[in-house]
């Protein structure tokens, strides 16, 4: 099993929602984060001072998965999820060791 | 003993005292008396009416109280208490940063409850009353109606011929709590509350009443022909000059420059704009006093000047950084309802329109720039927005005051202007460094480095905003 965590822009969540529902993924946590890559924020400016804004606001949604579907998840997040523009993100995928269902106690594939 | 530990009860005692001193002061006795006399006539005239109606008329006809000016008046008055509150609070409360916005609320709120006691009190009499209304003092006004004795529902203020005198008294008023409550937008996020509210009392005594007699109840300012129609100098000038003073008096916040300082919340400052824009016909047409054509003239004066300023703050800034803020448009507004108000009563709308293009683009070059340069911490731009626009607005009221408006701006001057605009600067600039002095032997003015840093609402407060 793998988990995949991908950082994304919070404008981009509905299309990365629907490309994966098409993929028959059963469900994700997302949570609001902030953070910066080689982006690196932006500046705002207020009655002429100027203000450095560091951390972005981003999306971060994890997703656990069975190996087979790894791959095909990387891609539709990759494909939903990009404007081409700097500052869409990143994709990790991790080594899954163990799940389970608190409500069934299932574990391994099943509980996914 | 320490001040700082009983300035509450010092307060508390203080108010009990007033109201005390209030029922004994001998006018205010007399005042019953009359009270009563005069409600027995007005019973007993009552009676009349209903047998004969004819001899109740000429007593009713002597009476030189407009209804409609005082209807007018009424409005007034609370138009312009709600540029305060909320307007005010709100539009500094969203520039400042989380975690002072109660403090700066709490400001524009307490400010109009001590303004309103020291008014009754003493305030109003000083500023606004004579003994002797053909020789008025050119430097103070008369203490007969201290604690407002004497002011009956019949009685008039020769300065307000067609209203009642507690009408006056209360619409002035609404212009002695907002202008100490613009000084807060300098000071913000670090004056201790205590020595904010000694501050205040004091600065409405020995800055606010004298200047405001100066020009508007008979003093030599207004003697010598200073055109001020709502207050660009009494208000604007006054209280950003001393907004500058505080700023550099207490020096600049902790980390100012390198700590991100940026508006916690902007849609609480278009409110509160909004309200200050709204509430501003009360404060510029309502100082006609009357319900008239020159109301309407300072009406429209004042409409025209706030959106010419707030598009042309809006364009230069947006020539400047590229984008044209949301801050940018309301803090030119702001500028344009302070140049215009001198002005309101005595320009046409052409010259309303001119007045706040250069008010627009000139306060924002003040806040934005001339700032930056000198490199002073006026936190929120009293002095930049209130007393550059202040200044702006009173000297071009001398260029542009028409005739055909106002028969009153005719002998208007330049050189008038800049008198009253020098007078008003000298004063306020030493008396509110003296009275911040004071403050800080009594209490001190900033909270320790770790209370700036936790913020006020919680230091001085004990409460915090959570969303």
């Amino acid at each position: 099993m793998k988990l995949v965590i991908a950082i994304i822009k919070p404008s981009r969540l509905e299309e990365v929602r629907q490309a994966l529902n098409s993929l028959d993924v059963h469900g994700m946590t997302v949570t609001e984060v902030k953070g910066y890559g080689r982006q690196k924020g932006h500046s705002e400016i207020y009655r002429g001072t100027e203000y450095a804004v560091h951390f972005l606001p981003k999306l971060k949604i994890e997703i656990a998965v069975e190996d087979s579907q790894s791959d095909a998840i990387v891609s539709a997040i990759r494909e939903s999820a990009q404007t081409g523009r700097i500052g869409d993100g990143k994709i990790f995928v991790l080594d899954l060791l163990a799940v389970t269902r608190i409500r069934t106690g299932e574990t391994g594939a099943a509980a996914l | 003993m320490n001040l700082k530990n009983t300035l509450p009860l010092l307060g508390l005692v203080g108010l009990g005292g007033l109201a005390v001193l209030a029922a004994t002061v001998p006018g205010f006795a007399q005042d019953a008396l009359s009270a009563v006399s005069s409600a027995v006539s007005t019973a007993s005239s009552a009676v009349v009416d209903t047998t004969t109606a004819a001899p109740a008329a000429p007593a009713a006809a002597a009476s030189p109280i407009n209804s409609g000016d005082t209807a007018w008046m009424l409005t007034s008055m609370a138009l312009v208490l709600m540029m305060t509150i909320p307007g005010l609070g709100l539009f500094y409360g969203g520039m400042v940063r989380k975690k002072n916005v109660l403090a700066t609320v709490m400001q524009s709120f307490a400010i109009t409850c001590i303004v309103t006691v020291l008014w009754f009190v003493i305030g109003y009499s000083v500023a606004f009353t004579n003994n002797d209304p053909s020789a008025p003092g050119a430097i103070l006004g008369s203490f007969a109606h201290a604690f407002l004795a004497g002011i009956g529902p019949n009685s008039v203020n020769g300065l307000a011929g067609t209203i009642p005198e507690n009408v006056f008294s209360a619409f002035q008023m609404t212009f002695a709590i907002i202008t100490p409550a613009l000084i807060c937008g300098a000071f913000a996020e670090r004056l201790k509350f205590s020595a904010m509210l000694i501050f205040m009392a004091l600065w409405l005594l020995l800055v606010y009443v004298p200047i405001a007699h100066w020009v508007w109840g008979g003093g030599f300012l207004g003697g010598l022909g200073v055109l001020d129609f709502a207050g660009g100098t009494v208000v604007h000038i006054n209280a950003g000059v001393a907004g500058l003073v505080c700023a550099l008096v207490l020096g600049k916040r902790k980390g100012f420059g390198t700590v991100n300082m940026a508006p916690h919340n902007l849609v609480i400052s278009v409110i509160g704009a909004s309200l200050l824009w709204v509430g501003w016909f009360g404060f510029n047409a309502g100082s006609e006093l009357a319900a008239d054509g020159l109301a309407g003239a300072a009406m429209i004066n004042t409409q025209v000047a706030t959106a010419a300023a707030a598009l042309a703050w809006m364009f230069a800034e947006w020539i400047v950084v590229k984008k044209p803020s949301v801050l940018g448009i309301i803090s030119g507004a702001v500028a344009g309802l302070v140049a215009v108000t001198p002005a309101s009563g005595f320009v046409n709308p052409t010259g309303a329109l001119i007045i706040g293009i250069v008010a627009g683009v000139l306060c924002y070059l003040a806040a934005a720039h001339m700032k930056k340069m000198f490199g002073y911490d006026d936190s929120l731009d009293a002095f930049g927005v209130h007393g550059v626009g202040g200044i702006i607005g009173a000297l071009l009221t001398g260029v542009f005051a028409d005739p055909a408006i106002n028969s009153l701006g005719q002998n208007h001057s330049i050189v008038t202007q800049g008198i009253g605009i020098i007078a008003t600067i000298v004063w306020t600039a030493v008396a509110s460094f003296v009275i911040l002095m004071i403050c800080k032997v009594l209490v001190g003015l900033r909270p320790s480095e770790q209370e700036e840093e936790e913020g006020l609402d919680i230091t001085q407060h004990g409460e915090s905003v959570n969303e």
